[in-house]
């Protein structure tokens, strides 16, 4: 995984509650095998103005001019921000993949799904809370100054707003290490498999049926 | 010492190993796998060079993708097609039990994990879907995960989990005719918000939620995830155990009674403190009918359309205006004089033997779809939920109404599949969301249970099943 440190970028206003994987990335996408290629159709129906479908040449498709991410400078942003229960909705870690492809590396909300945030972490898009109060004070300032870039620190835990503030955000240590240092998950959960296997054993005898395992071909 | 709920029975009984900041590895029993979140987590087992830790805890079935209409004929769509065959592709080379497009038992993967007694009380779930939440019924801990997650379970049977809150919601009184449990977690989500669960498992409790069936249950669960919740559970009584005796994949004989004895133990302890209680009275309860774009967005089918005038909260006024653009609606129409143009019967959250059944009864001999009304569907969740409401004679009843008799997927729940609204149509629709696009570009959905439906669909707009018959 890409590691995360320091990151200073352009934030696109995204000004809704709620905003939900389905919108980040619609079904029709979802049929794809891959985890790449999904930047062209994030956030597809507010983006364009025809439906899309998968196989389509995006880059010819109609521009709807008042969706955010279509509007200079914000088509070039990589920190998006929006307000309460972002991500929300269905699990597809497919809108975190839009994202990042877009060219995002940051969220910041007054809140997020908690599927959404745990899939952010697994590919290195970092998804900041902040309260509504000061979500809201870097709305006014991107409105005000448009091209606005912020700059985040993980290490320290700040998001530097220029001409604002320096605001602190909360993230669990472990999952800062991971990013900090782009470590892969399994590799560190298997240095466990002595515990896992160990676990099995114990639960074998406790509630056998559990262990009732299903044959494929059965 | 305080006892314990029963989220926490069910969580520390699977911890691995705990980090110092409070990261669980956590065991995971049961694993359902479907088409569309798993190629990517096959591939990446592949290109690690990494073997699926336990394959007789994995199920698989293909259910976003597949089409509810002459099926023997194989998927139009080549898209989908290869998402399909990809499926099939992934569990024949890694040994993966998978119920095949054309298998009797195939059907949505939430509603063939219980059917098939493959998800069990007491047990982890998990699947690339966040309506796994609807196992949490039997008294499982169940959730949905992402598909870094997915790859994650497949290759070392554990996840990486911090411990939720726990959030009690209690369903107290009793409910009146014709209110279901749709509508109680309808009312449920209204009261709490879309975002009221986040960070909490919730536990359903109280007389009206032991009163329903296991498949009752399993309807409120599902919409756990609607309320921002991963995970929604109820604690297991005697008709949860009953529910798994001669399930196919369930314990038999005295590993059964030795499993039953364990599952009497899986309830909150009388003493055991939640985070937060939330408490309803069952009685208040009406039909629920949604009217946004966000299954919070909902009102008693008595009700008005509301007025984003009247809400004080400028940031939600505007959030409401946007919906009721989306959705076509003006404010302070009321529920009853909304017209439809489609009904969409199925889902993981309706489409078990006890939802079609409901839908079937309000339709009465001589009843015929609205002439409004341009396509009335009934997608069963699984070919054994529709082997039994044709032995019952269901498919009959609502076929000569005029609905349409389908074969079972996630169907127009999603649309990913050729089942779908037109840009502007509005559904009344038994599935569990209402999102913006949710059931095609421009569709406009309302969530209701399976009795409004049925009863919207020959009344062509919603009307109150309490009066209707
Ligand atoms: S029926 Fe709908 S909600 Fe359920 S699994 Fe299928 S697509 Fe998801």
């Amino acid at each position: 995984m890409q590691p995360f440190t320091v990151h200073q970028g352009i934030v696109a206003p995204l000004d809704r509650s709620n905003v939900d994987t389905d919108a980040i990335i619609p079904k029709q996408y979802l049929k794809s095998t891959k985890r790449t290629g999904f930047g062209p159709t994030a956030f597809d129906d507010w983006r364009y103005l025809e439906p899309g479908e998968p196989g389509m040449d995006h880059s010819q498709r109609r521009l709807n001019p008042d969706f955010v991410l279509n509007q200079p400078p914000f088509d070039r942003a990589s920190v998006l921000l929006a307000r309460e229960n972002f991500g929300c909705g269905s699990s597809r870690e497919h809108a975190v993949w839009a994202l990042t492809d877009f060219g995002f590396r940051a969220v910041i909300a007054t809140s997020f799904a908690d599927i959404f945030f745990n899939n952010s972490f697994k590919n290195a898009l970092l998804p900041i809370a902040l309260s509504a109060d000061t979500v809201d004070r870097i709305f006014k300032a991107v409105y005000s100054q448009p091209g606005l870039e912020v700059k985040i620190d993980l290490p320290a835990q700040t998001v530097n707003v220029p001409g604002v503030d320096q605001f602190s955000f909360e993230i669990d240590s472990f999952r800062k290490h991971c990013l900090i240092e782009g470590l892969d998950d399994i590799a560190l959960t298997l240095k466990h498999a002595d515990a896992i296997r160990a676990y099995e054993e114990k639960q074998r005898k406790k509630t056998p049926w559990l262990f009732n395992d299903l044959n494929a071909g059965c | 010492m305080a006892g314990k709920t029963l989220f926490e029975k069910l969580f520390e009984s699977h911890v691995v190993h705990e980090q110092e900041d409070g990261t669980v590895l956590l065991y995971i029993d049961r694993h359902l796998v479907h088409e569309v979140t798993s190629p990517q987590a096959f591939e990446g087992l592949r290109l690690a060079n990494r073997k699926p830790w336990r394959t007789g805890s994995m199920l698989a079935v293909p259910d976003h993708n597949v089409p509810t209409v002459n099926r023997a004929d194989g998927i139009t769509d080549p898209v989908s097609r290869e998402q399909v065959s990809t499926l099939d592709r992934n569990c024949q080379e890694f040994g993966i039990q998978e119920f095949p497009m054309n298998d009797l038992r195939q059907g949505i993967v939430h509603i063939i994990g219980p059917e098939e007694g493959f998800t069990l009380p007491g047990a982890t779930v998990v699947c690339g879907d966040s309506h796994t939440s609807t196992h949490g019924a039997i008294g499982a801990l169940a959730f949905g995960i992402g598909t870094s997650e997915v790859e994650h379970v497949m290759a070392t049977q554990t996840l990486l989990q911090k411990r939720p809150k726990t959030l009690l919601v209690r369903v107290d009184g009793t409910l009146g005719p014709g209110v279901t449990a749709k509508d109680v977690v309808l009312a449920i989500i209204g009261e709490i918000g879309t975002a009221g669960g986040t960070g909490y498992a919730i536990e359903f409790a109280g007389s009206v939620i032991e009163s329903l069936s296991i498949e009752g249950r399993m309807s409120v669960c599902n919409m756990s995830i609607e309320a921002g919740a991963r995970a929604g559970m109820v604690a297991v009584d005697e008709k949860t155990i009953e529910y798994f005796r001669d399930k196919p994949f369930a314990p038999k004989g005295e590993q059964f009674e030795q499993a039953a004895e364990y599952w009497r133990t899986l309830k909150s302890d009388p003493d055991a403190v939640f985070d937060k209680v939330v408490v309803l009275d069952g009685s208040e309860i009406q039909p629920q009918v949604s009217w946004g774009t966000s299954p919070e967005m909902v009102v008693p089918v008595g009700g008005r359309v509301p007025d984003p005038d009247e809400e004080p909260d400028e940031v939600k006024a505007e959030g409401m205006r946007k919906a009721l653009a989306y959705m076509g609606l003006e404010a302070n129409t009321p529920i009853t004089d909304i017209a439809i143009d489609k009904v969409f019967i199925g889902s993981c959250t309706n489409a078990r033997i006890e939802d079609l059944r409901a839908a079937a009864a309000v339709i009465g001999p001589g009843d015929r779809v609205a002439d409004n009304v341009k396509l009335a569907m009934v997608v069963p969740g699984s070919g054994l939920v529709r082997a039994q409401a044709e032995k019952e004679g269901l498919d009959k009843i609502f076929i000569n109404a005029g609905f349409e008799w389908r074969e079972p997927g996630c169907s127009m729940c999603l649309a990913m599949n050729a089942d779908r609204l037109e840009p502007g149509e509005r559904c009344a629709s038994t599935s569990n969301r209402n999102f913006e696009g949710r059931q095609g570009q421009g569709g406009r959905t309302h969530l209701v249970s399976p009795a409004m439906a049925a009863a919207a669909g020959i009344a062509g707009h919603f009307v109150d099943v309490r009066k209707y018959k």
